[in-house]
């Protein structure tokens, strides 16, 4: 691929080789294999390199894309790698769990005619190959300020600030509850869509680099937050998700079988309870299970499931398949894999036997009506159309909100009416001096860049905080 | 890593107590709250509600009965092993303050926890009473610290080996028809929470109980320790663990706790086949 003027016969994008559904469905392996270096090169050749790079201004960290697919067409993996690291400290992740095809990709130039650049698969490649190939080097880091900052929270916004802190010279100390570090990437999101070993891997890196990882470490409880600057922190950032499950509030909830999405995510991801009993957590395994909710999270339950053993998954869904929040791709991937979609359905209630254990469940039909507050078309129950599914698990993805744990024993930190925490959303200041948020905990739940992007903002705005004031 | 640095078994060996090094929750934890606990690599979160700390030692001390493979698990660890993760403190502290006279009940590694909220109670300036249970006289715990920590002491054995023969609920009641109670803590097996309340209500004297459903991150989280309080459902972990006894679904919660009861044979039978 030393020629790339010869891309004037156009290369069609290169599909990422997938395990096989029927296969994949039933193991916890990755179900996308990654590039091989002649891939990822000729890939790399397919980027037009745009001197105004609209791809740039769709990545909410402002990745030097051509950059770093400049040094994969011409094999300068690490390159590639060390260029990505100055925007994004956690690329083995972002490569596969970012929405691409509404940033980055959803902007490239050859999008418009063809099938956009494979950024996200590039990404992943260079980040892996550094992984599977390291140098032993490490970015270069500023001299010590003699500032230390604590970073609650382990999920992708604190690694992103602690990864963006320690560089400039600052100490940094991150604090997870949980007994591993990594938060949602570990605790939420399943091994087949993101091994754990590459986030432990990328915590590694930035323990290398002189960050201090704390797990067990539950602040609000072990620790308050102004406990921390008694121990003489000189900056916050609150980086701890939107950890409280929603449930329906629909009679029989608490049958067993029914399950929030946390806690069977949880339990299948972080304590990794498919390998019961050859480690000691269980986990429900469900014959016919059914996912309420259509996002990225009802695809993650619905397909652990399946791995599970289940006969049958189906996604519910009051709505029709338009206004699903997961990635197309999720979907995609789920249905491959023989999940089924129940849409316009809305459960009404759960029947349990006399042990106190989950049967079934009532539904009602749905129609869509006018449009609602988010512009979507509401759905309106049809009359008389209930009827009963047969299901034995119900894992309830509907969403979450703000958990108050660290909140409510922060006093003089503002909060919004669904207990959010107030942040300016350039900086990241809350309204508590030396304290920054970012992340679910201020935005509601979204996406891993996201929390990335609100991350580097906060890590800018503390590094200006330590260097001239608040 | 979380070094034990006493052990002692008691009840014929089917109670374990450890001391374990904890600082950081040693200085911060109040009567009530609980810790998550993890062997190893491969263990269960397993949430127990402490019996004692010393924050001058920067020690916690739990009291735990075997009953599943994780607890088996834990009973192997000597003086000097460690367990892998210790978390907390979790769960709201007992609320203490000088209501009057007070009547502590506890049953099996119940009376573990009932201990020091029982002991704060009488600090507080209350008279307190206690009534501590066991199936047989082997069975029981904490006989001396329990009788330390209150003004009066009643011991019952469900088979008569030791003490009155009978369940706790007929002291209570002896108690209940002798004089005005101002609370009631209890603090055991489900069905004796169950029985405690069912008789304080009908008393109408306000009646505090400790839940323990199953859980898995003890901060809100999973919202698998869900109970059903006054027809509302909490979490145990952060609104907990302690309730009003009067409120709580006792039914659902014995059958929550029965969730995974085919997994947790299934996995205590091959580790003490493994251990035989």
């Amino acid at each position: 691929m030393a020629d790339t003027k010869a891309k004037k016969e156009k290369i069609p994008r290169h599909a990422m080789p997938e395990q096989d559904p029927d296969i994949r469905k039933r193991n916890f392996l990755e179900v996308p294999t990654g590039y091989t270096v002649e891939a990822a090169m000729q890939e790399a050749g397919r980027c037009l390199q745009c001197k105004k790079p609209s791809c740039v201004e769709g990545c909410p960290v402002q990745v030097d894309i051509p950059g770093f697919i400049a040094l994969i067409r011409e094999g300068d993996f690490n390159g590639a790698v060390r260029n990505l690291w100055t925007k994004n400290s956690l690329p083995a992740v972002c490569g596969r769990v970012c929405p691409q095809e509404i940033q980055c990709e959803g902007k490239c130039i050859v999008g418009k005619k063809d099938d956009p650049v494979a950024i996200g698969n590039l990404e992943r490649f260079a980040a892996d190959y550094a992984r599977m190939n390291p140098t032993g080097e490490l970015p270069p880091k500023q001299k010590s300020t003699g500032k230390k900052v604590a970073v609650v929270g382990s999920g992708p916004s604190g690694l992103t600030v602690a990864g963006d802190l320690i560089v400039k010279g600052h100490e940094v100390t991150v604090m997870e509850a949980f007994h591993k570090p990594g938060g949602v990437l570990v605790y939420g999101i399943p091994e087949f869509r993101l091994p754990k070993e590459i986030v432990f891997s990328e915590v590694a890196f930035l323990e290398k680099l002189g960050v201090k990882v704390e797990c067990n470490a539950v602040v609000g409880r072990t620790v308050s937050l102004d406990e921390l600057f008694e121990e003489g922190y000189d900056a916050v950032y609150i980086g701890v998700g939107a950890g409280l499950p929603r449930f329906m509030n629909i009679p029989g909830e608490n049958l067993i079988g029914i399950l929030s999405a946390n806690e069977y995510l949880t339990r299948a991801n972080l304590m990794k309870a498919y390998l019961f009993p050859e480690v000691d957590t269980p986990i429900p395994r469900g014959k016919n299970v059914v996912v309420l909710g259509a996002g990225n999270v009802a695809m993650d339950s619905a397909r652990t499931a399946m791995r599970l053993g289940a006969d049958s998954v189906k996604i519910v869904y009051r709505r029709s398949r338009d206004e699903m929040p997961a990635r197309k791709a999720e979907i995609h991937h789920a249905e491959e894999e023989g999940i089924e979609m129940m849409l316009l359905t809305n459960p009404t209630k759960y029947i349990g036997n006399e042990n106190g254990r989950l049967t079934g469940m009532e539904c009602l039909k749905m129609e869509l009506g006018e449009p609602d507050a988010s512009g979507r078309r509401r759905p309106v129950p049809i009359e008389g159309s209930e009827f009963n599914i047969d299901t034995d698990l119900v894992i309830v993805a509907v969403g979450s909100g703000a958990n108050p744990l660290l909140t409510q024993t922060t006093k003089d930190m503002q909060l919004n009416d669904w207990g959010y925490i107030i942040a300016d959303p350039e900086t990241g200041k809350t309204t508590k001096r030396g304290v920054w948020a970012g992340g679910d905990i201020v935005t509601g739940a979204a996406t891993v860049i996201l929390a990335m992007g609100a991350g580097r903002k906060a890590a800018d705005s503390i590094h200006q905080y330590l260097s001239w004031g608040w | 890593m979380f070094k034990i640095v006493k052990r002692e078994e008691m009840a014929e060996g089917t109670v374990v107590l450890n001391e374990i090094e904890a600082p950081l929750i040693a200085k911060k934890a109040k009567p009530g709250q609980f810790v998550i606990l993890k062997a190893n690599e491969t263990g269960e979160r397993i949430p127990l509600t402490m019996a004692d700390t010393d924050p001058d030692k920067g020690t916690i001390t739990i009291i735990y009965m075997v009953v599943g493979k994780s607890t088996a698990l834990f009973k192997t660890l000597e003086t000097g092993d460690e367990y892998q993760d210790v978390i907390g403190p979790l769960g709201k502290p007992t609320h203490m303050e000088k209501v009057g006279k007070v009547v502590c009940v506890g049953g099996g590694t119940g009376i573990a926890v009932l201990h020091p909220i029982t002991r704060g109670l009488k600090q507080a300036g209350n008279q307190v009473t206690s009534i501590i249970g066991a199936r047989s006289k082997d069975l029981l715990i904490m006989e001396d610290a329990m009788k330390a920590a209150s003004h009066e002491l009643h011991v019952c054995t469900d088979d008569g080996s030791y003490g009155r023969k009978g369940f706790v609920t007929n002291v209570l009641k002896e108690i209940l028809d002798r004089e005005k109670i101002d609370l009631v803590v209890g603090i055991g097996p489900v069905p004796m929470m169950k029985f405690v309340s069912a008789m304080t209500k009908e008393y109408g004297v306000k009646t505090i109980v400790s839940l323990n459903p199953i859980m898995v991150d003890g901060t809100g989280m999973c919202g698998g320790c869900r109970v059903t309080i006054g027809g509302e459902t909490k979490f145990a972990c952060v609104d907990g663990p302690e309730f009003d006894g009067h409120q709580v679904d006792y039914d659902e919660l014995m059958n929550r706790l029965q969730a995974y009861c085919e997994d947790e044979k299934e996995c205590y039978d091959s580790f003490c086949t493994m251990n035989a």
